[in-house]
């Protein structure tokens, strides 16, 4: 169920665009204009305010994972980017965590090996979600030569990159056949493995059917029913010149690639892929190991009242004479 | 909020980076971009026409002129049918470049505005520019 539902969610994402511009004419106003700007502003609103209401959540304890030697005596050496003391080893660590995934690198597999367990690494986790997510980032940014009039020259030498075995007309890109590999893998792990599929949720299904399927309709686009590019554009800078306009014929399966990717934004701050600005606030990740340096207070400490042993004294002292016990005044 | 100053700023930068767009393209009108096949060869045809129909050749011109040149060079194939029956030479400078003899105004008019930079001319000479 918790695959079966995301799967027709998204099947019913991809039919409603299709019929609307097909069957129903005079959508693409709905498909083109209303929902990509309300997708826009659900996407930037939403995130703006999921990460606020993190920020306001207190930290009470200094809690950075540490995976190597502390900041210790001078002769001890410290492992800077495993067990960061100062804000900048902490940036180097959240830039590795960040660009190469340097946790999921640790990644290990139990088996049970002649009754014992076995550790070993297990890296293919890490690959495809590396893969993925920097094919991903190419494919976001190369699609910038649809929103800016002259496409500056790191995006398009970005695109010779990607485009670089000269391979059919129009250029194959290879961070498409790596997207459409790695969210496959991504997709079959989680059915295929037992344990992996008990702990999945149709909200880690959902997403990866609508990222599977924005790769796909982006892929039969600019390969095999092509659309209206000129016009695509057009609209495109329409509709981030804020003056929107509707060409003619640029074919249906763009709206239905435009209602996926729309879809995408507006989930995007309710769900799991949040961890886009997450990661930059797991307090495990972003804090310094310096609780023996700094003091670390607690941020909602409460202003608690102590009745200090002088004071209780003063409260009882007669009573504690009477009673022959012993007081620090008379 | 804690650590407010880091996570504002963080913030600046996404509200930046996400709306690109829009800042890069405030105010910018948006220009109708329409090849030309104002040329002499073009205007003198009885019955103006390309090898195949207009939105055909609109969408599919790249992957015709990608098979064009395998069949040339691979094949040595200089026969084209087209979807009308009628036979074509297989040849960019002489078929395609004889009519539409205006490059910077055929060509590039789309190329240029998608940010599209096609290798034909890395190997072909572009002709000479020709308009009526």
């Amino acid at each position: 169920m918790k695959t079966v539902l995301p799967f027709f969610a998204v099947v019913i994402l991809v039919l409603f665009p299709l019929f609307g511009v097909t069957v129903a004419h005079q959508t693409e106003i709905f498909f083109g204009v209303i929902v990509p700007y309300a997708a826009m502003a659900i996407f930037v609103v939403g995130f703006l305010y999921r990460v606020a209401k993190w920020g306001k959540s207190p930290v009470p304890f200094c809690i950075p994972t540490t995976c190597g030697q502390q900041k210790s005596l001078p002769w001890i050496k410290q492992d800077k980017l495993e067990n960061p003391s100062t804000t900048m080893q902490v940036v180097g660590r959240m830039l590795l965590e960040v660009l190469v995934f340097r946790s999921l690198f640790r990644n290990m597999k139990t088996e049970m090996k002649e009754g014992k367990a076995v550790y070993g690494s297990e890296k293919l986790l890490w690959l495809a979600g590396l893969a993925f997510h920097w094919s991903f980032l190419f494919i976001f940014v190369r699609h910038y030569r649809f929103f800016v009039q002259d496409l500056p020259s790191v995006i398009q030498m970005m695109e010779g990159v990607d485009s670089f075995f000269q391979i059919g007309a129009p250029l194959f890109y290879m961070t498409d056949a790596v997207i459409l590999g790695a969210v496959t893998f991504l997709l079959i792990r989680r059915v295929y493995l037992p344990q992996i599929r008990y702990i999945s949720l149709a909200a880690d299904f959902f997403p990866l059917f609508l990222i599977l399927a924005i790769a796909i309709s982006g892929i039969l686009m600019r390969y095999f029913f092509k659309v209206h590019i000129v016009a695509v554009k057009q609209l495109a800078l329409g509709l981030v010149s804020l003056n929107p306009i509707i060409p003619e014929g640029i074919g249906a399966i763009f709206y239905v690639h435009l209602f996926l990717i729309c879809v995408l934004l507006m989930y995007f701050p309710f769900s799991k892929l949040m961890h886009m600005g997450g990661v930059f606030l797991s307090p495990t990740r972003n804090m310094a190991n310096n609780s023996r340096i700094v003091r670390y207070i607690n941020p909602w400490n409460y202003p608690v009242h102590v009745h200090t042993y002088e004071e209780y004294e003063n409260d009882f002292r007669d009573k504690m004479k009477k009673a022959g016990l012993p007081v620090e005044k008379e | 909020m804690y650590n407010s100053g880091k996570i504002i700023a963080g913030l600046v930068v996404f509200f930046f980076l996400a709306t690109l767009p829009f800042l890069l393209n405030f105010g910018k009108a948006n220009a109708k971009i329409e090849p030309s096949i104002d040329t002499p060869e073009i205007n003198a045809m009885p019955k103006k026409h390309c090898v195949e129909p207009k939105a055909f050749m609109r969408s599919e011109h790249m992957q015709l002129l990608n098979n064009w040149r395998d069949q040339v060079v691979r094949n040595g194939n200089r026969i084209y049918v087209g979807s009308d029956g009628n036979e074509y030479t297989i040849s960019l400078q002489n078929t395609c470049m004889k009519c539409h003899s205006n490059k910077k105004k055929f060509c590039d008019k789309c190329h240029n505005y998608m940010a599209v930079k096609p290798y034909c001319w890395g190997c072909h000479i572009a002709p000479k520019e020709k308009e009526a």
